[in-house]
């Protein structure tokens, strides 16, 4: 690794972008770093950014299973709707299904009358809870489509043998099936946290106060057009490197019969 | 309001004519597929050089090759769109002003196009290098013991060879591109999103409004799988099919 950055033209690479960072450094405006104010907001805008991520993909896998398994196995009644789901999700603009749930839905809602005495008031105005209901949805809708195909995946011999042991059907599923499944989609679901990862900014058009939203609010703040947008790239490029590695570590966790 | 009139004021904000608004969402439709057709027009071309660079290419062509790739896919559509518009806008009118021409704006399509069209490339050049690698060696050297030229070998031998391998990536690639278009309203370009949003935002009919695009955007996408479909189909004929 070490060995192959060390090549005379890599060398000479290394370089060109040493002087780039060092201009881009020198010559930027980037005073507005050093602010208490803003240093405070990068933070918080980092941390949204990751809760965002963890918590939609968790609750988007959870609705994946059975979506999944609902289109590879399951009756028509419920493999067309799962289909239909699929389709709809993934052959729209993410960004037009924000503004649907938010101010579509969320503006149909204050006509309800005694509304906005209820408990659920102050959870159906605020954005955030529709940005994560919608990115959620969106990684079902995607990887949806990924466990169907790992669902079907899964050598018959597999199932075929736990079925002649005796096992359970509900067992088979939770012992077997949906491990070997999961272990298929094990590289796939790394690329596709890293699409989700990039979907997140997306959020801060409905108001949702992510690292994009963070930077935007600094561009109009200071009227500085480019060094937000380069922090920005830099935030999202160190976040992907972080979920290739762990995704890569796990899949090494996980030992597999290389022929 | 009954469900009879609900219906009959729903038709009439999507009316094609002045006072319904479906006029302004056709158009944006338009702007939507021209700019997705143009960008992905472009991305093709690129991800054409891209490939052949990172398989034939020296050292330091691949070496850059591979920075382009993995920096455009790893950073957000919204993020590279937002450089790449006030970067290629700027360049063009310092380009302009140190030949002594005027500053100018340029046209949103345009813009569009080209910054839609660097992002495109980045996955196209993946798409076809994977594609180009599935074409038969023998086929490539029968070609070069031949004594044809390398465009030549190109143009009939490797690239409709290796069409029928890239059009379910391409097909994706054009998916993802229509549906970038809506990104663009991030920087104000009557795209369908932006028409959307201006038709909602003026008649307060939000849920119609974002249902009626989301309804244009999922006619588009199945349009363009049926057309997918089609090519793949064509571009395999000949083959011998998969025994299961």
């Amino acid at each position: 690794m070490l060995r192959e950055l060390l090549l005379p033209r890599r060398l000479v690479m290394l370089g060109l972008l040493a002087v780039i960072i060092a201009l881009v450094v020198a010559y930027g405006r980037w005073t507005w770093l050093g602010e208490p104010k803003y240093q405070a907001l990068i933070l918080r805008g980092i941390g949204n950014t990751l809760i965002l991520l963890v918590v939609t993909m968790v609750l988007g896998m959870a609705l994946a299973i059975p979506l999944g398994l609902a289109q590879a196995v399951g009756p028509w009644y419920l493999a067309g709707p799962a289909r239909a789901f699929c389709g709809v999700i993934r052959g729209t603009p993410l960004l037009l299904q924000l503004f649907l749930l938010y101010y579509g839905i969320g503006s149909l809602f204050p006509g309800i009358p005694g509304i906005r005495e209820s408990w659920a008031w102050p959870i159906l105005r605020d954005a955030w809870y529709y940005a994560i209901l919608g990115l959620s949805l969106s990684v079902a809708g995607y990887e949806g489509e990924v466990m169907r195909g790992a669902f079907k995946a899964v050598p018959h011999g597999q199932l075929e043998a736990a079925r002649a042991m005796g096992m359970p059907r509900f067992t088979i599923f939770r012992r077997i099936w949906l491990p070997q499944a999961l272990h298929r989609v094990l590289p796939t679901l790394g690329g596709e946290t890293v699409l989700q990862l990039k979907a997140t900014p997306l959020v801060a058009m409905i108001t949702v106060v992510d690292i994009y939203a963070v930077a935007s609010r600094v561009r109009s703040e200071t009227l500085i057009t480019y060094e937000p947008l380069l922090l920005l790239a830099v935030v999202y490029l160190g976040i992907t490197g972080l979920i290739v590695a762990l995704f890569g570590w796990f899949e090494r966790r996980v030992p597999q019969k290389t022929a | 309001m009954t469900g009879g009139s609900l219906l009959a004021s729903t038709l009439d904000l999507l009316a094609i004519d002045p006072p319904g608004w479906g006029a302004v969402l056709l158009l944006g439709l338009w702007h939507s597929v021209l700019i997705a057709a143009g960008a992905f027009a472009l991305g093709l071309a690129i991800g054409i050089l891209g490939a052949y660079g990172k398989l034939y290419g020296g050292p330091v062509a691949k070496d850059l090759l591979a920075v382009y790739t993995t920096v455009v896919r790893a950073v957000p559509e919204l993020i590279l769109i937002l450089i790449l518009y006030f970067a290629v806008t700027d360049l063009v009118n310092q380009v302009l002003l140190a030949m002594g021409r005027e500053k100018m704006q340029i046209s949103g399509i345009a813009a569009g196009i080209i910054v839609l069209g660097v992002v495109q490339g980045a996955y196209a050049t993946e798409v076809l290098r994977g594609a180009i690698l599935g074409v038969p060696a023998g086929q490539i050297e029968a070609a070069r013991a031949m004594g044809m030229p390398p465009t030549l070998l190109a143009r009939r031998v490797t690239l409709p060879l290796m069409l029928s391998l890239a059009l379910p990536g391409l097909a994706n690639l054009w998916l993802i591109a229509t549906k970038d278009t809506a990104l663009l309203a991030v920087v104000g370009f009557a795209e369908l999103t932006q028409a959307t949003r201006q038709a909602a935002s003026t008649t307060k009919a939000f849920f119609t409004f974002y249902a009626a695009a989301g309804v244009l955007y999922l006619a588009l996408s199945i349009l363009s799988t049926l057309v997918f479909a089609w090519l793949e189909r064509r571009a395999r004929r000949g083959q011998r099919p998969v025994q299961g």
